[in-house]
């Protein structure tokens, strides 16, 4: 038998975070996440771990701060609507150096919404997702695979950096069927000298709290917090290149937007256009590198999103405006569809070929 | 192809495939008789549903009996208005797309006396070893007795839908049929068909029985 399995990419999520280790679940249903929540809840009970169940999305999170706190590994997951309730939570996390994985399996917006896919909430994961200063590391998957891979690489980059990760995947990347296979190297944790496990009467008191009564000291917090956010900014940054090499157009699109991207590619370059495809894989950090690198050679990028134009600022941030930046895209929860790249591809390029 | 009953219900742990296995079946069904539907029970997916197939059926000639609020934004477990045809349209022959798992099961609760009562049915169930919740025989049992709890209505067969979608290989549905032939055994019930896409049904056509192919495929972007 094929060491291969079928799975939808909420449950690749949840397969992969109880292999990572993770024992603790909390959420609160909404689709297009809910499979995560109902696999978590088949499992847990079998390797005596926990899943419950919230009354809402911020009891939900605060579960995870709870557990977060005693340096076990947790998360939760949600979709767009239910993320903006956590964002209380999330930056308390944040304030208490808490490591945790969060999952945005995104749908239309603003409001309530729809439930088809999108990836509007770029805003809201890649500049801080609530109030403070506070950055979160931020994963892209654009398939069923990375949806498992990335998972296990969210808890260790948590871990490694006292932070939250957020996996930020959309409908279609959570309900889509794919092949998987789930043979990882999951590394050792990092011990959790910090964590609230009891003293046993052999040490000082371990404080997990958000709450500063002094501002010089709030101040340095911040500081030493920044700190650890620049190594991760100079160390983690991911990012896939696809027939870059030669290429006047760079197409930049992250997730589904990379998949169809892909596709209008393949079919500009039979068309004999010099196109190739940058894929943050990370979005926060962004990868700047292949964008600096790109910026005084391409004619034109090209910004393929589900939202009305999010990631371009970063993208145009990277190229140093060096090179006109175009958005493509759909929203509301439409796709773009590779026709459509396409055309904007040929435009791009100087018009019909 | 076998002979039809007039009701055809196809369960299963959701993403067995039997969508796939039911669009396929309609448009066989079609073939042998001349009024024919295809009813989505789905209460559970938000997408990826029988509807997405709805212009191959209006094409077909085939009745697409299905909630108006599937693949829309409307995210409440709502079933088709005109879902009594399926046992009040005893002209009508229907394949019924029942949802995953238990819950989707639930649904069909509401129709399993008439389909009893009428007695013109095969209730099969759509397996997959690539799955990782029926993974072997006994996990597969276990939501099969959960779908028949919840549906009121028993197992009359199996269906063998083993794959890993795009990238199957001939070896990959040969080494699913011990599998199959184990729960059809352990359940006491007929291994009705394997199922195999198209493109490797040559391949195969001589080494299982009652080897179905599949023709139209559901496509990932």
């Amino acid at each position: 038998m094929a060491d291969k399995v079928l799975m939808k990419g909420n449950e690749a999520i949840a397969e992969a975070a109880i292999l990572a280790g993770c024992k603790h679940y909390f959420g609160y249903p909404i689709t297009p996440q809910t499979e995560i929540a109902a696999y978590m809840a088949k499992k847990m009970p079998k390797i005596g771990g926990c899943f419950l169940q919230a009354e809402s999305e911020i009891a939900a999170i605060n579960m995870v701060y709870g557990v977060a706190s005693t340096g076990k590994r947790v998360m939760t997951s949600s979709s767009s609507p239910g993320i903006s309730l956590k964002g209380e939570g999330l930056s308390y996390m944040a304030g208490s150096d808490l490591p945790c994985l969060v999952v945005n399996v995104q749908r239309g917006g603003p409001g309530l919404g729809g439930i088809q896919p999108s990836q509007s909430d770029y805003f809201q994961a890649t500049k801080g997702g609530a109030h403070g200063d506070f950055r979160m590391i931020v994963l892209a998957p654009a398939s069923v695979q990375e949806m498992a891979e990335l998972t296990v690489k969210g808890f260790e980059l948590a871990d490694k950096y006292r932070m939250t990760s957020m996996i930020l995947a959309d409908g279609t990347m959570g309900q889509m069927m794919e092949p998987v296979e789930l043979n990882f190297d999951v590394k050792e944790r990092p011990a959790t000298p910090w964590a609230t496990t009891g003293t046993k009467l052999e040490r000082e008191h371990n404080i997990v709290n958000s709450l500063s009564l002094v501002a010089e000291e709030l101040e340095q917090l911040n500081f030493a917090r920044f700190e650890r956010y620049k190594a991760v900014e100079e160390n983690e940054a991911m990012y896939e290149e696809y027939m870059t090499e030669d290429a006047d157009i760079i197409v930049a699109a992250f997730g589904i937007a990379s998949r169809v991207s892909k596709n209008a590619i393949v079919e500009a370059r039979k068309q004999g256009i010099k196109v190739g495809l940058i894929r943050p894989i990370t979005l926060w950090p962004f990868p700047k590198a292949p964008f600096e690198k790109i910026a005084d050679t391409a004619k034109a990028v090209i910004s393929v999103e589900l939202s009305m134009g999010q990631m371009i600022e970063d993208v145009k941030l990277a190229t140093g405006c060096k090179v006109p930046v175009t958005l493509c895209n759909r929203v509301g929860g439409m796709i773009p569809s590779p026709e459509q790249v396409l055309e904007a591809i040929v435009k791009a390029n100087g018009g019909a070929n | 192809m076998k002979e039809f009953k007039r009701i055809t219900l196809l369960c299963g742990h959701y993403g067995s495939g039997k969508t796939n296995v039911a669009v396929n079946m309609a448009l066989e069904l079609k073939k042998q008789r001349d009024r024919v539907a295809i009813a989505d029970l789905d209460i559970v997916n938000p997408y990826f549903r029988s509807k997405d197939s709805s212009d191959e059926f209006e094409d077909n000639g085939i009745r697409l009996i299905c909630s108006e609020f599937a693949n829309s934004n409307v995210d409440i477990p709502a079933l088709p208005q005109d879902m009594y045809a399926i046992t009040d349209d005893k002209d009508l022959s229907v394949i019924i797309d029942v949802g995953g798992d238990d819950r989707g099961a639930l649904a069909l609760g509401r129709l399993a006396p008439q389909i009893k009562e009428e007695n013109d049915y095969e209730m099969l169930m759509v397996i997959n070893c690539y799955r990782p919740l029926t993974r072997d025989a006994l996990s597969t049992i276990e939501v099969m007795r959960e779908i028949e709890c919840a549906g009121h209505i028993k197992f009359t067969g199996i269906i063998n839908n083993s794959n890993l979608g795009e990238i199957t290989t001939p070896e990959d549905v040969l080494s699913s049929v011990s599998y199959a032939n184990e729960v059809a055994k352990m359940s006491d019930l007929p291994l009705v068909y394997t199922t195999v896409s198209e493109n490797i049904y040559n391949d195969l056509c001589d080494k299982i029985e009652d080897l179905l192919p599949l023709s139209l495929q559901a496509r990932p972007v």
